[in-house]
């Protein structure tokens, strides 16, 4: 980090072509980073041939309804699972309340490819439960109904196992926001506190549900995994059939573009969002004293409505995973599993790392050289969050391909010398198309904690005779500590658990565990996919537990803020 | 509008563990205006919400006219009390417009006569041009004239308003405090509000209680207050005043630095046992008289428009403070003629180290 970091800016206007080096690089990396958007977007503009007639004729239109459906379905099931153990949690006391209050947030750790394959191993013909029945009753195959769970019905049940915490966390923070005042008015206006509930706190907490749910289903569209094994026909099956199985990679770039205009669709709902859950902050503090405790039939459904989800979207696929694991453990533990193991922790960390180093340099160069180029910057750097894997897979895939093979074609014509796939066939695609997907979560946490070192504070120490090098080192560093892990870890786990992008982009017989996960699940070896898949459930806990840990926290001062 | 009137007996409030509100005991008579006075911490809040049905009570009982309404263990549900609670935040709807904040807690009642409820506390409060406005909309002097009219609309049995205006500009205060005493009276409502600024109070309430640490220590008007405090705590914490060292002499006179006062010239005064006594002297009770033979040095001075308040300093190193009107201009460090003029007056055992 230059000296320059600290210096407020030398002019106070801010300019929009201006001359600093730092807005400049902060927009050259931004537009680099949007490469994958700009090359979807602009492939609608070249001519596919006749693969979208193909696609017209056959596949497309159940692409949309699939996908509709999907989203549909999804956005009823995290709605119902998040938010009444959201009110629970924030509007009553009952023996466990604080467990839940974290426990709630569990499901995030389980990927929703991974809680697919349990699922299906459990649920399936062969699985336990089934081969139980049929035992038990003397049944056949084919003998008794059950629900099939690779299905549409199956899909939607389990994402929304896994998505609901989105809307949880987002709800449960808007309740706690609602300053108990605004309840106990309601109440001294006659309301019963399930009436307040409807007519106060649920209105109120509306913008920041849609912004949960809009992150859940950004997620559904983006899961590649789940619908691939249940054999469903979304978007991102669509896009793979169509670039792998078609050979058609600009008709496979527009069917992502199709899927970004829905993409975005949910980004500006969520923004909007935003921006009125802000209008609707009343501000002040909710009161211990004004929760509630519960008995009776109001204590049992407060048991079901937080133990529904937690049992079926954690504890019992966790548990699945590891008797699987215990059962295949000799053969878990090989040398290709530790290959598998240190190829994704090389990824994550790399990532990781230039992806912290990144969002730090883009945090210092917006908060020293404030100028709309640089908010620009940001806006489009933040934007990858949103993009599905296999859109980014494909954005990158492109542009880089056709670089290496004009480099070859004119490395063999004037040396003779074949560089091959230089770039597209390295790890260097992939961790670049993954720093398109996740800096904008670096950027976000690190932005975040630079925003607790108010401008004020660098005057403070300026004045203190502090030299720059020095106020990093003795107020930066240590008040952006933690944040900076935070990122780090966020970062690690996600690319850890990314799918789809991997798999397309992965060099030849590279693997890592979600890869090894995803291959021994379409083998339909689901016990021995557990070991990498419990890998990754262990580290996905990390930051699971982190941000429990910061809830509870939270709840803490609010507490101690009582007394 | 049936108003009830509102009888604490004896009640203790825990949090936490901790003894909040210990053993209050007053009675706001239907229609009448009380208030809870007291530094920030000392228990009015909780007491208030007590009230409201907000806190359970360790012990004593909250009755509305003659019913029970708080006992420990047991504690009318807030929504079936009848009890209007106006918050020190406000505590306005924001997902509403003033209006459908107004109407809030009187959904069941039909559309026309709840427009018209709307319509008549509006023009009350003067806020009839807000109805269409959203709360995030409206000044602090505004929202509270919402939430006022709020938690009138239901026709509430007794109001409670927690320290209604210390959000709200010094000079807006007490205007807006006399203006809602006169909307209470005209509605006749039983009103029960907590501050802790003694001018609030004295604008607003009709009786006055003042609590520290948990205790109520005084319940009365504002004048008797003032005049004659129960306790040195009491008159410590209402009004401007020092205390000032006096010796008995005989049964009906003390004598002090500034003379002596034979106490039965003034009202219900009671003499002390102890020989030793500390007296309160407000600054209307020294009062400036060149040709006194009692000389003060003048130490500090304000100006406060009409009147100039000094700070004295007696021949003993005592000080006092006095009014004198503001053509009476002296610089600081003159000495200045001073004498008592007492028609209320309150002696306590001198404390040891008063």
């Amino acid at each position: 980090m230059s000296a320059n970091a600290l210096v407020t800016p030398r002019s106070l206007r801010p300019r929009l072509f201006s001359i600093e080096p730092w807005p400049l690089s902060l927009l050259a990396l931004s537009l680099v980073l949007a490469l994958p958007i700009l090359v979807i977007a602009s492939s609608v503009f070249f001519p596919a041939g006749d693969i979208w007639e193909h696609l017209l004729d056959t596949v497309l239109s159940r692409y949309v309804r699939t996908s509709f459906a999907l989203l549909l379905g999804v956005s009823v099931g995290v709605l119902a699972l998040g938010i009444l153990p959201a009110w629970l949690v924030s509007a009553y006391r009952f023996p466990g309340s604080k467990i839940f209050e974290w426990a709630l947030l569990l499901p995030l750790a389980i990927p929703a490819y991974i809680i697919a394959y349990t699922y299906t191993g459990m649920l399936d013909v062969a699985g336990p439960l089934q081969s139980g029945l049929r035992e038990a009753f003397g049944w056949r195959y084919g003998d008794y109904w059950f629900p099939e769970i690779r299905s549409l019905g199956g899909a939607i049940c389990l994402l929304s196992l896994v998505f609901y915490p989105y809307v949880y966390l987002l709800a449960r923070a808007a309740f706690a926001e609602q300053s108990g005042r605004v309840l106990e008015a309601a109440r001294s206006l006659g309301c019963s506190q399930r009436a307040a509930f409807l007519r106060v706190a649920l209105p109120l907490a509306r913008p920041a549900i849609v912004v949960g749910l809009s992150i859940a289903l950004m997620e559904t569209l983006a899961d590649y995994g789940t619908v691939q094994y249940f054999g469903l026909s979304t978007f991102t099956t669509g896009i793979y059939r169509t670039w792998n199985g078609l050979g058609s990679s600009v008709g496979a770039a527009q069917l992502a573009a199709l899927l970004l205009c829905f993409v975005f669709l949910l980004v500006s709902l969520e923004s909007w969002s935003r921006r009125q859950s802000q209008f609707f902050n009343s501000g002040g503090r909710a009161r211990a004293s004004s929760k509630q405790s519960l008995r009776g039939r109001g204590l049992l459904l407060a048991y079901l409505a937080c133990g529904i989800p937690v049992t079926l979207g954690f504890a019992v696929p966790f548990v699945q995973l590891v008797l699987w694991a215990i059962i295949t453990a000799d053969s878990i533990l090989t040398a290709e599993f530790l290959t598998y193991l240190f190829n994704s922790v090389f990824l994550a960390s790399t990532t990781a790392l230039l992806a912290l180093f990144l969002a730090l340099f883009i945090a210092y160069g917006r908060r020293s050289y404030p100028s709309p180029a640089s908010t620009l910057a940001g806006r489009i750097l933040g934007l990858g969050y949103a993009l599905p894997g296999t859109v980014v897979a494909i954005g990158v895939l492109m542009p880089f391909a056709w670089f290496d093979n004009r480099l070859s074609e004119f490395m063999i014509a004037r040396f003779d010398f074949n560089t091959g796939l230089l770039l597209s066939g390295s790890a260097f695609i992939l961790i670049f198309a993954y720093l398109v997907r996740f800096l904008p979560i670096a950027m976000n946490t690190v932005d975040a904690g630079l925003g607790k070192i108010r401008p004020s504070m660098d005057e403070a120490g300026r004045s203190m005779g502090m030299r720059p090098l020095a106020l990093l080192k003795r107020v930066h560093l240590p008040m952006l500590r933690g944040s900076l892990v935070t990122a780090l870890l966020l970062v690690f786990v996600d690319v850890l658990k990314e799918l789809p992008a991997t798999l397309l982009l992965r060099p030849f017989n590279f693997n890592t565990l979600a890869i090894r996960t995803f291959e021994l699940a379409n083998e339909e070896r689901l016990a021995d996919a557990a070991g990498p898949a419990l890998a990754i459930v262990l580290a996905s806990l990390i930051p699971v537990i982190l941000l429990s840990r910061s809830l509870r926290q939270a709840g803490a001062t609010r507490d101690s803020v009582e007394t | 509008m049936t108003a009830k009137a509102v009888r604490l007996e004896g009640v203790s409030v825990h949090l936490g563990g901790q003894l909040i509100v210990d053993s209050i005991s007053f009675h706001v008579p239907a229609g009448g205006i009380g208030c809870l006075l007291g530094a920030s911490g000392c228990g009015k809040t909780t007491l208030l919400r007590a009230i409201a049905g907000f806190e359970a009570l360790s012990a004593g009982k909250i009755l509305l006219d003659d019913t029970e309404v708080s006992v420990p263990g047991q504690s009318l549900a807030i929504e079936k009390r009848r009890v209007g609670m106006v918050f020190q935040d406000h505590a306005l709807f924001p997902h509403l417009s003033v209006a459908e904040n107004i109407a809030f807690g009187i959904q069941s009642v039909a559309l026309a006569a709840r427009n018209a409820r709307v319509a008549e506390l509006a023009s009350l409060l003067e806020i009839e041009d807000l109805l269409n406005a959203y709360p995030h909309r409206l000044s602090g002097g505004q929202q509270q004239r919402v939430a006022i009219a709020r938690a009138l609309a239901p026709r509430p049995e007794v109001l409670l308003l927690d320290e209604p205006f210390s959000s709200l500009d010094v000079e807006l205060r007490e205007t807006l405090a006399r203006e809602i005493r006169q909307v209470l009276k005209q509605e006749g409502i039983t009103a029960i509000l907590v501050s802790h600024n003694q001018f609030e109070a004295f604008a607003m309430a009709d009786e006055i209680g003042v609590i520290k640490g948990g205790r109520l220590l005084q319940w009365d008007n504002a004048f008797n207050l003032y005049h004659t405090p129960s306790s040195l705590a009491v008159a410590d914490f209402i009004g401007e005043g020092v205390l000032i060292a006096g010796h008995k002499v005989g049964d009906h006179a003390v004598e002090t630095e500034l003379g002596i006062i034979d106490t039965r010239q003034i009202q219900d005064f009671n003499l002390p046992d102890s020989e030793d006594i500390s007296l309160l002297l407000r600054p209307d009770d020294v009062f400036h008289d060149d040709a006194s033979p009692i000389k003060a040095r003048i130490v500090e001075k304000a100006f406060r428009g009409a009147v100039f308040l000094y700070t004295l300093q007696l021949a003993s190193g005592t000080r006092v403070l006095s009014l004198a009107p503001s053509h009476h201009d002296h610089a600081i460090g003159e000495p200045m003629g001073i004498r008592l003029d007492v028609e209320h007056l309150v002696a306590f055992p001198r404390l040891p180290l008063v």
